[in-house]
């Protein structure tokens, strides 16, 4: 019986952690909204990806290209319209066969400015590369998903952002 | 109420046979899962922009095989990029003909390249035909007052 109680106390303590950490996982910072930036060429996988994300509660900015995506970061050396402060990015998804700029070389321009290098970066790929999946993650993507991409992958990406501390 | 009935079982016997026949994949399947009331139109709009980009890259691989010196790498870029967008649409035929599609221009092989660019007009349009039905299918559910079978 004392041990029955013990695992009992044990559990409502779980939950009760639980709880908390739930109520913070929940937002993102007070009331704002998960705020993805979608990079891809192609006119089909942008409109999936766009409706991916919003089912999933993600605000979404979609863009067709690697240098359209850091005129919208304001990191493309000309003044941007949106201001630096205003703009807050929780995510950046990218596929990485891009004309132009890849991928991978949006990566490596995020990760090296000082204001987004700390944004997640995700690198979406039809194809199973080992070395270009080993190259992304070194250089510091998040995760390389690929393509198609599905709704699981989307809500699994968000929860370990959202979640994660200190990842 | 006969009607209805026979209409939602022509629907669900026809997907099947979509999805038997190789037509779709369980990518397209994805892809209807994302519709809902709040975007009654997605499977719909997502098709069209596929057709659309599909028509597109099929006459630019057309003329790049035109040229006297073809240039293989611009036809392959063309290629993968209908092979990404036929997969995430799940256009299952089209997808697997661009896989073939990719080793020709690969050799170099210009013939192979020009047999394959054939086999996909013959799939976007067969793939266009089925999906009209199937959509032609739905909108006379709809209008019966009935709802779209789910698949599995």
């Amino acid at each position: 019986m004392f041990s029955g109680d013990m695992a009992t106390a044990d559990e409502i303590l779980r939950r009760s952690l639980t709880d908390e950490v739930g109520v913070s996982k929940g937002s993102v910072s007070g009331s704002e909204e998960f705020h993805v930036l979608a990079v891809d060429d192609s006119f089909v996988d942008r409109k999936v990806i766009e409706r991916l994300l919003k089912i999933s509660s993600c605000k979404v900015t979609v863009v067709e290209s690697g240098s359209r995506a850091l005129q919208y970061l304001g990191l493309d050396g000309e003044k941007s319209s949106v201001g630096f402060n205003d703009l807050k990015i929780n995510l950046i998804m990218t596929d990485y066969s891009m004309p132009g700029m890849t991928g991978y070389e949006l990566l490596k321009k995020i990760k090296e400015s000082s204001a987004f290098r700390e944004i997640p970066v995700v690198i979406m790929s039809s194809e199973n590369i080992l070395t270009r999946i080993d190259r992304c993650l070194e250089e510091g993507a998040e995760e390389y998903i690929i393509k198609p991409v599905k709704l699981s992958d989307v809500k699994r990406i968000k929860d370990v952002i959202m979640g994660g501390d200190g990842k | 109420m006969d009607i209805l009935n026979q209409l939602q079982r022509q629907y669900t016997d026809f997907t099947a046979l979509l999805y038997r026949e190789g037509f779709v994949d369980e990518n397209f399947t994805q892809v209807q899962k994302l519709q809902d009331e709040s975007s009654p139109d997605f499977v719909v709009e997502v098709v069209s922009l596929f057709f659309e980009d599909c028509e597109k890259l099929v006459n630019n691989m057309a003329e790049a095989l035109e040229q006297q010196d073809v240039d293989f790498k611009q036809v392959d870029s063309h290629v993968h990029q209908l092979k990404g967008s036929s997969s995430s649409m799940g256009a299952a035929r089209i997808k697997n003909v661009c896989i073939a599609f990719k080793t020709f221009c690969e050799a170099q092989n210009r013939e192979g390249c020009l047999r394959c660019l054939q086999q996909v007009n013959h799939e976007h349009t067969q793939l266009k035909t089925n999906l009209q039905a199937l959509f032609t299918l739905e909108r006379q559910i709809v209008a019966n007052g009935g709802s779209i079978p789910v698949m599995q």
